[in-house]
Parts: C-alpha cells; sequence; structure tokens
C-alpha cells in the first residue's frame, strides 16, 4: 500500500490501496507539533496503513483519514 | 494584439527552489524566466501581458483552492490565451499545468496550451481535456518546447481548426474524429498484420494506455505473523549518501539494514531527494520511513515483525521505466524472503 500526499498521482500510476499523508516534505509527520504529539500523528498514519492492508479492496482505493 | 498570461511555478518563476515550494499564488506584470523565450516564439501577434506563479507543494497540497486562486489571478489580465510551462517531467508542476488548464478552458473560457514530458504523471491525468506539448523530459528542450507551445498557442486564439494530435505536436486527446480512408478497417488491419509479420514498420491506430493496471493484492489475513517492509521514493539514506543515490532521475535503489534501529536518527540518516524541502526529513527520517511506529507495532505484536532491510530510491523525475524496474526487483526480493505486506511512502 502507498502512503502519499498526491493521492492523484497513485492513482494515475496504478496504485490499489492509498493513504493520503500529511505534507509532500513530512508524509509522516507534523513538525509544529511536540515530540509526543508528532509520533502519535504518525503512528494513526501506520496503523490506517495497517488496516488498509487488511482490506478487500476490487479496485484503487483511498483510504480517508 | 492576443493578451497572453503565463503560469509558472516558483523555481521558473524565480521566486526560488524548494525552500521556496511553498509559496502562495502570486501576479507579476510581464514575461518572467521562459516567458521571455514564451514571448519571442509568439512575436508581434500576441503579448504576455503577466505571469501567474504558484509554488509546487503551495499547489500540490491544495490544488481545489490553489486552482481558484490562480484562476482569479488570471482572470483579472483578461486574456485571450494561457500558457502553463513547461512543465517536462516535474511531478507536481505537470498536475499543476494540468489543473490550471483545464480551469482557464472551463470557466474563464479561454484557450490554453502547456507542455510535458508525455510520462509526467499531469499527462495522464489532463491530456484528455486540455492541449499539452509533447516535450522532452528536462529543461534542456525549453526552446523547442516554448516555440511549439506558442505556434499552438496562437492556433488555438485564432480559432483555427487544429488537425491531428501527430501533425500538431500535442498529446492525443483521446478523440476520435470520422474521417475517410481509402480502405476498410478489415484490410487496413490487415496490412498492418502483414507489415508487422514482416518486420516492417506500421502504426496501430489504437494506442494501449502506456501506464499498467495491476489487480489488488488478497488482505493479509493475519498481521500478527506478518513480515511489514518499508519501502520509500523519499530519498532517505544513511548519512552522507555513502552509495551515492542520485537526487534526481534515480538509475537505481538501495536496500540498507534496520537492524537494531528502534527509531531513525537524523544523526544517522538523511534524504538526498532533489525534489522536497529536506529540512524536516533530515531533522527527522522517521517522518518520511515511519520506523519508530512500526517497531512499536512490532513490540505490540501488531505485526509480526518488521522487515529486516529498507529499499529507498529518489522519485524525482525518475523515469517510468525505471520505475517499474525498481519495483519489480524489489519486489522479487521481498517475495523470496517471505514479506507478506509492504508500506510505500512517497513524498
Amino acid at each position: 500500500m502507498q502512503i502519499c500526499t498526491i493521492t492523484s498521482i497513485a492513482l494515475a500510476v496504478g496504485a490499489n490501496r492509498i493513504l493520503p499523508a500529511a505534507a509532500i516534505p513530512y508524509p509522516l509527520g507534523s513538525p509544529d507539533l511536540s515530540p509526543n504529539q508528532e509520533k502519535a500523528v504518525r503512528r494513526k498514519l501506520v496503523d490506517q496503513a495497517l488496516a488498509a492492508l487488511q482490506c478487500h479492496v476490487d479496485k484503487q482505493t483511498i483510504f480517508n483519514a | 494584439m492576443i493578451r497572453v498570461v503565463h503560469y509558472l511555478n516558483q523555481f521558473f518563476g524565480q521566486i526560488g527552489g524548494e525552500d521556496q515550494a511553498g509559496v502562495a499564488p502570486r501576479a507579476v506584470a510581464n514575461p518572467v524566466g521562459p516567458g521571455m523565450a514564451l514571448q519571442a516564439a509568439l512575436g508581434s501577434k500576441a503579448q504576455v501581458v503577466a505571469t501567474v506563479i504558484c509554488g509546487d507543494n503551495y499547489f500540490a497540497e491544495h490544488p481545489q483552492p490553489a486552482t481558484e486562486e490562480v484562476i482569479q489571478l488570471i482572470r483579472s489580465f483578461e486574456p485571450q490565451l494561457v500558457v502553463a510551462g513547461p512543465a517536462f517531467n516535474a511531478g507536481r508542476y505537470g498536475p499543476a499545468c494540468g489543473a490550471v488548464c483545464q480551469a482557464v478552458q472551463s470557466q474563464l473560457g479561454v484557450p490554453a496550451v502547456t507542455g510535458m514530458y508525455p510520462e509526467n504523471p499531469g499527462a495522464e491525468l489532463y491530456r484528455k481535456d486540455i492541449f499539452c506539448v509533447e516535450t522532452g523530459p528536462s529543461a534542456a528542450g525549453m526552446r523547442q518546447a516554448v516555440s511549439a507551445m506558442a505556434v499552438l498557442g496562437l492556433k488555438l486564439a485564432a480559432g483555427e481548426v487544429l488537425g491531428t494530435p501527430e501533425a500538431e505536436g500535442y498529446l492525443p486527446r483521446g478523440i476520435r474524429k470520422n474521417t475517410w480512408a481509402e480502405k476498410t478497417g478489415a484490410a487496413r488491419a490487415a496490412d498492418m498484420l502483414l507489415a508487422k509479420l514482416q518486420g516492417l514498420p506500421y502504426r496501430t491506430e489504437l494506442p494501449m494506455p502506456s501506464f499498467e493496471r495491476v489487480s489488488p493484492a488478497s488482505p493479509v489475513s493475519d498481521l500478527s505473523t506478518a513480515t511489514v517492509a518499508l519501502v520509500t521514493e523519499g530519498g532517505i539514506v544513511p548519512k552522507g549518501n555513502p552509495d551515492r543515490l542520485e537526487s534526481a532521475r534515480a538509475s537505481k535503489f538501495l536496500k540498507y539494514s534496520l537492524e537494531g534501529i528502534e527509531d531513525l536518527s537524523g544523526a544517522e540518516f538523511q534524504s538526498v531527494h532533489g525534489g522536497y524541502s529536506n529540512v524536516f526529513a533530515n531533522e527527522d527520517p522517521d517522518r518520511v520511513l515511519p520506523v519508530d511506529a512500526l517497531r512499536d507495532c512490532e513490540r505490540e505484536g501488531k505485526i509480526g515483525r518488521l522487515y529486516k532491510y529498507f529499499f529507498t530510491t529518489t522519485g524525482n523525475g525518475t523515469t517510468l521505466e525505471n520505475g517499474r524496474k525498481f519495483g519489480q526487483e524489489i519486489a522479487l526480493v521481498l517475495i523470496a524472503d517471505g514479506v507478506q505486506a509492504v508500506i510505500l511512502t512517497s513524498t
């Protein structure tokens, strides 16, 4: 599965499980938050990615946050 | 005199590089950067009255509001033609140019033209709706690209009837027009087959799309026993880039060990990707390759284990051909090592 910010590119090139990321320079980060809060944001995205991997999909799917 | 507005990103608009990729749309009078060559190619029939510039990240991260802001700026100059780019093979700039051209046509009713390398994701996304001149992959092809865009733009502004995409130099839009042919379809197909059998050149009348579609993989049945791998195109490498991964147009991917690593530290890893500001990734590479979070999942038993290596490359102007090859080779290793799930992170 792919975590990326520009989901339209992931769709164009054929990715099937797509999770929108935080931002281009820090897809799994949030530099304005404290380190602990930021890690929680990252963990949430990773948990969503793991959930997407366990989901049955029969076509290209964007898993919305 | 045809009034022309030119759209550029922050780089070609001479505001700055990746550190300025977040700048909001702004307008300046007269041509800037490639706009000089555009004005020269347009000659005396048209004048570039303004340049609208927007940062690559600003546009890519908020495409809808960015399009609206850009359109408002463009509208204020009352153009009769809008030219965007060329974007060559730039992966954020291309979709932005495509979105601007599409909105200019539909919202302002004004003709628009851009230019891209056929593999640019923006071409795949927008070619059916816009006029996109085929360019080379890099700005080395600027002169030819701008000149072709000017010729096509002037024709569009004059309302001329265009010839085929091949004749006019723009990417096919998937539009079929009825024309008279000397031979029937059956005879033409037989001619093509005969040419193919004899090894002679022939041209299909229905080209197949170039992006591959793959069937979605089955879901992972039990993550708690699965090996999960991390792959990135965000250019994360050991500090100092010992194997010299390219910052753009990557010719290779690399594999590094994650054994004993609980958390990616900026002291030991960095990003060499030349297509985004690396400040945040260099401070904490977990922001691109989330090793710390996956180690937690591993400890909690949520996943079986994190695969002991990660794969990395730079997805910045990388050709489709190379990207496909990297993907196939990485997948072979992952399958051989019993990996059941992969998280690919992209910047």
